[in-house]
């Protein structure tokens, strides 16, 4: 079981999340070539060791997340708003 | 056997006496005793059947790891089989049943079994039923299948209750610092001492007394050691058995409330699932004695010396006059002394070739005798053993010695610590020779192992273990900086000389190493012939350790033969892997309180108990219930369905739309928003009107459809289909907070404050208008096509109405603040009555949206483009938006695709059904050309419709006759393949 420190809430058990997906993803501009899309949308490396992935705090405060997780371990490295201003904030603020 | 509780001594409490039943038979025992001593105390020696041979079975321990005193507990709905009654603690009327046994398990039939167990061996089933050769070789699995019926009624152990379960179970979730598992010297020496440091510690206890090995020492006073740890401030945990190590920290418990009581209460549950979320866990969980294979080494009246010892100094049952203990360490010797004086004679047969000076001093001083270099060769007797005949060592080979008589067996093959949950964490044993076990491997885990669990045999090594256990949560935790050290592994006074099978040259024996299972020692020797040389093939090949028990006795001496097969060391070998549950736990545990009502949530709509009154027939619509159809009297769904869908047409209908997503979309980017999720444009929506869109998902696939209504220059209140709200929201809040956090937009989901019916059909204008404050506000010239208004119904209800049609008539959805929903519906229902309107359900929606070529769920199923779904004029060519690249994939436009097509039957009287399959008409196979999703009857036509896809479209395959082929009903009706818009195709109704 997973636990996961959701920046707003505090460490909350992973059965509130929803599991978003690879978070490294650098979605193309909405005119970008099928090329381009077809790169995002359909090619994921499968790592083993840490990955950033989206998580989403659906049962709570509806926030998405970028966690840094092992793949083998469960070891999750760090949380932050998925939202880059609000990660950037938060961030300040520590 | 000649068992018989003592006068004196042990944990029970002779002031309580409680009343049992064993096999309808009252017997009586003590409190605090289990099922297994107080059966023992009343000298019943037989108490199960094995699985295969039905070959008498007596109690072998006094522990979990039991396999051979299992029983049925209860009756009726009660019944739990496979229950083992050396753990389960005795209450007043407890009824408990032999099992596996025909009449009962003192005389069973199916013992015959035992006399073809020389061909019932490991795969004996499979070889032989799978074909008779030389006729049916070959003929593979239906031959087995009919010979597996009988099969499985004669093998197998206590059938479950079939009625349902009636016990109530409950999940619950805890935190602490530190958490114990094992109440033994160890575990309680670690639960103080992290205590004592300032930890938050939680102890759990699988027994119902406190004490582990404690309880079978003498003198031990349980009140005492209870005082002790609820000063130091331990949360202790009785009944309750930590089955599982999880990520991250995480135990699984498992509490049994009540199931030392014969009724169930109505405060508590039976059982109560624990997640326990801890910092730091120590495992304090014991080891297991083993047995040692040899001859007839499952007669009843052989057990473990340890539970001789337990019976003795916790039961107070002296479970033999004339005892033999067969031992390879030293451990047996205390238990020996016990037994000689509680009045029984002693015989200690040791393999080893000499013992520990003072250990035999002790113990010949106290009138006991021993033999070195023996074992037992072979036990005899057919119910219960009477004489075992020796063998004894000389040169590394043991060779058939002379009889010995006697009423108790006793065994002592060396000990296995409970490594059960590390394995649970991948961690893996390691083979430590010298004390001939698997000890704790290295691991970084945040777990630490203590006493026995680590390979300390001594007592006050393994206090000294559990302190050190202790310290170094302590220390980790931050709160003690003493420094610790724990004892070395071992501490035989004398080596142990491992010992796992006696076998003579030239001598057949039948020597068990999985009681429960039958497997023996000659299972293991055929699977190695047979070319299986993995310890994780063997398992499932003979199925050593698969039974209830999980071969916490067996597993050992399995890998130790076939290390010896294979000319391997153990460590080579390596054991299978454990995995949770420990113990077997009840499902009715893991399902909790998720049951019957609450299984899952149920959302029911303002309008519910409304919608009851007027008769509603409730359906399902994902978590939601809507009404599906109105009956009147005697009316069948099919017969109402069809008069609501032509009342609507005709005059007005109403129906319960609350279902639907509904999200408040604000911000001065909402706008741009809209007009980057629909792939229809937004841009320009005016304020005061509705548009219909689709949404696609990134790879181009339709997501959802629904309408957004622009109520002010940033405000839009969304609808989305009800079975997709949900992950249109977090669609929306995926792309604001990803994507294009420079959006300022906020999403609030309103689905719940609002409830919303459609009313629709050529009088639902003056259905409303009279029940409006300004009935002209809803003109033609007010309210056109798609527009919108936010205004009151008469008493003063706010409402919001828009102009949309779903069913193909003049149609106006109306939504209210939840709380007056019901006010709402007696005003329009009032009046639609009066104009011979009625209500209608799900039924009808589908009959009239179908009739139109309107799609839904059933179609758009994730697989469906736009164009497919006939709506591509809605994609445009002007912007971009999410999956406007995409969409353009070259496969996704390929002319072959399946598209949106209505479907009529050529022979007007026939129906066909939803799911089948389109095929043409000399060519009915394989996936056929297309599909029909969603079927009904018209009213306004006069017979039956589909909508479906095929491929190419309408035009490729109109005036052709096709097939509706439905290989699972075995039904074939030709079809005709028409366009999506069955009725009304200019759409003149809804403008009107």
């Amino acid at each position: 079981m997973i636990r996961i420190k959701c920046p707003f809430c505090g460490e909350r058990d992973h059965s509130e999340f929803t599991y978003g997906g690879d978070g490294s993803i650098k979605y193309p501009e909405l005119d970008a070539s099928i090329k381009e899309w077809v790169q995002a949308i359909f090619f994921r490396e499968n790592i083993c060791g840490m990955q950033v992935e989206t998580w989403h705090h659906s049962s709570g405060c509806r926030m998405w997340l970028k966690v840094e997780r092992d793949t083998l371990t469960h070891e999750i490295k760090s949380v932050e708003a998925a939202h880059d201003g609000l990660a950037k904030l938060l961030r300040r603020k520590q | 056997m000649t068992a018989k509780r003592l006068n004196k001594g042990g944990q029970i409490d002779r002031s309580k006496k409680l009343n049992f039943y064993w096999d309808n038979k009252n017997f009586q025992g003590y409190q605090n005793d289990t099922l297994a001593s107080a059966l023992l105390a009343n000298n019943q020696t037989i108490i199960g059947r094995s699985f295969k041979y039905h070959r008498p079975r007596g109690i072998m321990s006094a522990g979990v790891e039991e396999s051979g005193a299992l029983v049925t507990i209860g009756k009726g709905k009660y019944r739990d089989p496979n229950v083992r009654a050396t753990s389960q603690e005795l209450y007043e009327g407890i009824t408990a049943y032999g099992q596996n046994a025909f009449p009962n398990v003192r005389y069973d039939l199916g013992f015959i079994n035992s006399m073809f167990s020389s061909f019932l061996s490991a795969g004996f089933y499979y070889k032989t039923f799978m074909g008779i050769p030389p006729f049916e070789w070959g003929r593979g699995t239906k031959i087995w299948m009919f010979y597996e019926y009988f099969i499985r009624k004669a093998a197998g152990m206590g059938s479950a209750s079939r009625k349902p379960d009636p016990d109530k179970y409950e999940h619950a979730h805890d935190f602490c610092d530190v958490l114990v598992v094992g109440s033994g010297p160890a575990g309680i020496e670690s639960a103080l001492e992290a205590a004592q440091n300032d930890l938050d510690v939680i102890l759990v206890e699988q027994d119902f007394q406190l004490g582990g090995d404690l309880l079978n020492q003498e003198g031990f006073i349980e009140k005492e050691l209870i005082e002790k740890l609820h000063q130091a401030g331990v949360k202790v945990m009785l009944r309750t058995t930590a089955f599982g190590l999880y990520d991250n920290s995480v135990a699984g418990l498992l509490e049994r409330v009540e199931d030392n009581y014969e009724e169930s209460f109505k405060e508590t549950p039976r059982q109560r699932f624990w997640t326990i979320r801890s910092k730091q866990t120590i495992l304090a969980t014991g080891a297991i004695e083993r047995h040692i294979a040899f001859g007839n080494n499952d007669v009843p009246g052989i057990m473990t010396a340890n539970a001789a010892k337990s019976y003795l100094n916790r039961f107070a049952v002296l479970p033999g006059k004339n005892v033999i203990i067969s031992t390879n360490n030293d451990s047996v010797y205390d238990t020996a002394i016990a037994l000689l004086k509680s009045g029984a004679d002693v015989q200690v047969i040791d393999s080893r070739s000499e013992i520990d000076k003072h250990i035999s001093k002790i113990f010949l001083q106290n009138g006991g005798t021993f033999q070195l270099n023996s074992a037992p060769f072979k036990a005899k007797g057919a119910r219960h053993i009477n004489k075992v005949q020796l063998a004894s060592l000389k040169d590394n080979t043991w060779s058939v010695q002379g009889k010995e008589n006697c009423d108790l067996l006793l065994l002592s093959g060396g000990w296995s610590p409970v490594l059960h949950l590390l394995s649970h964490r991948k961690i893996k044993a390691e083979w430590n020779n010298e004390n001939a076990c698997f000890l704790p491997g290295k691991h970084d885990e945040p777990i630490t192992v203590v006493g026995s669990a680590a390979g300390v045999w001594d007592n006050n090594n393994c206090i000294e273990s559990g302190k050190a256990g202790g310290l170094k949560v302590s220390k980790l935790l931050g709160k003690k900086n003493q420094n610790f050290s724990f004892p070395v592994p071992g501490g035989w006074k004398k080596a142990l000389k491992p010992i796992y099978e006696i076998k003579c040259k030239n001598q057949k024996t039948k020597s068990f190493i999985d009681f429960q299972h039958d497997v023996t020692t000659s299972d293991i020797r055929l699977a190695h012939q047979e070319g299986f040389i993995s310890v994780e093939h063997l398992k499932r090949y003979t199925t050593l350790g698969m039974a209830n028990d999980q071969g916490k006795i067996g597993n050992i001496i399995g890998i130790a033969l076939m290390a010896e097969l294979l000319n391997k060391k153990i460590q080579e070998v390596g054991t299978t892997t454990f995995r949770p549950p420990y113990t077997p736990i009840s499902i009715g545990s893991l399902a909790g309180r998720n049951v019957g009502d609450h299984f899952r949530p149920l959302r029911k709509s303002p309008l519910h108990d409304w919608n009851l009154n007027q008769g509603a027939v409730m359906i399902e619509a994902g978590l939601w219930q809507r009404p599906w159809y109105f009956p009147k009297e005697k009316e069948t769904i099919s017969e109402a369905y069809v008069r609501e869908a032509e009342t609507t047409r005709k005059s007005v209908g109403i129906c319960d739309v609350t279902s639907l997503g509904k999200i408040f979309i604000q911000g001065p980017d909402a706008t741009e928003l809209l007009n980057r999720i629909y792939t229809n444009p937004f841009a320009k929506l005016p304020i005061g009107k509705a548009r219909y869109g689709i949404m696609l998902r990134d790879d181009g696939l339709v997501m959802d459809d629904g309408t957004s209504w622009r109520l002010s220059e940033n405000d839009y209140f969304m609808t989305t289909s009800t079975t997709q709200a949900a992950k249109v929201m977090a669609w929306l809040e995926e792309l604001l907070q990803i994507r294009w956090s420079d959006l300022k937009v906020h999403l609030t989901s309103v689905s719940e404050q609002w409830c919303g019916i459609s009313v629709a059909g050529p009088k639902s204008r003056e259905t409303i208008s009279t029940c409006l404050e300004n009935p002209e506000i809803i003109d033609n010239e007010n309210l056109p096509f798609m527009g919108v208004v936010e205004t009151k119904l008469i008493t003063n209800i706010p409402c919001r109405i828009a102009r949309i049609s779903f069913s193909g008539e003049m149609a106006f959805e109306i939504y209210v603040p939840s709380e007056f929903g019901e006010p709402m519906m007696e005003i329009i229902w009032k009046k639609a009555k009066s104009l011979n309107g009625c209500l209608y359900g799900l039924e009808a929606l589908g009959a009239l949206r179908i009739e139109k070529g309107h799609v839904t769920g059933a179609e758009l199923d994730g697989r469906v483009t736009i164009d497919d779904a006939g709506l591509g004029k809605m994609a445009s060519t002007k912007k971009s938006y999410i999956g406007s690249a995409m969409r353009k994939r070259g496969v996704l436009n390929d002319n072959n695709r399946e598209k949106l097509v209505g479907i009529f039957p050529k022979d007007k009287n026939t129906t066909f059904d939803a799911g089948a399959i389109i095929c043409e008409l000399e060519n009915i196979k394989g996936y056929g050309i297309g599909r029909i999703t969603s079927v009904t009857h018209s009213p306004e036509l006069g017979h039956w419709i589909g909508l479906g896809f095929v491929s190419g479209g309408y035009e490729k395959w109109k005036n052709k006759t096709t097939i509706a082929s439905d290989p699972i009903r075995n039904k074939n009706v030709e079809v005709e393949i028409v366009s999506p818009h069955m009725i009304d195709p200019e759409g003149g109704r809804m403008h009107g």
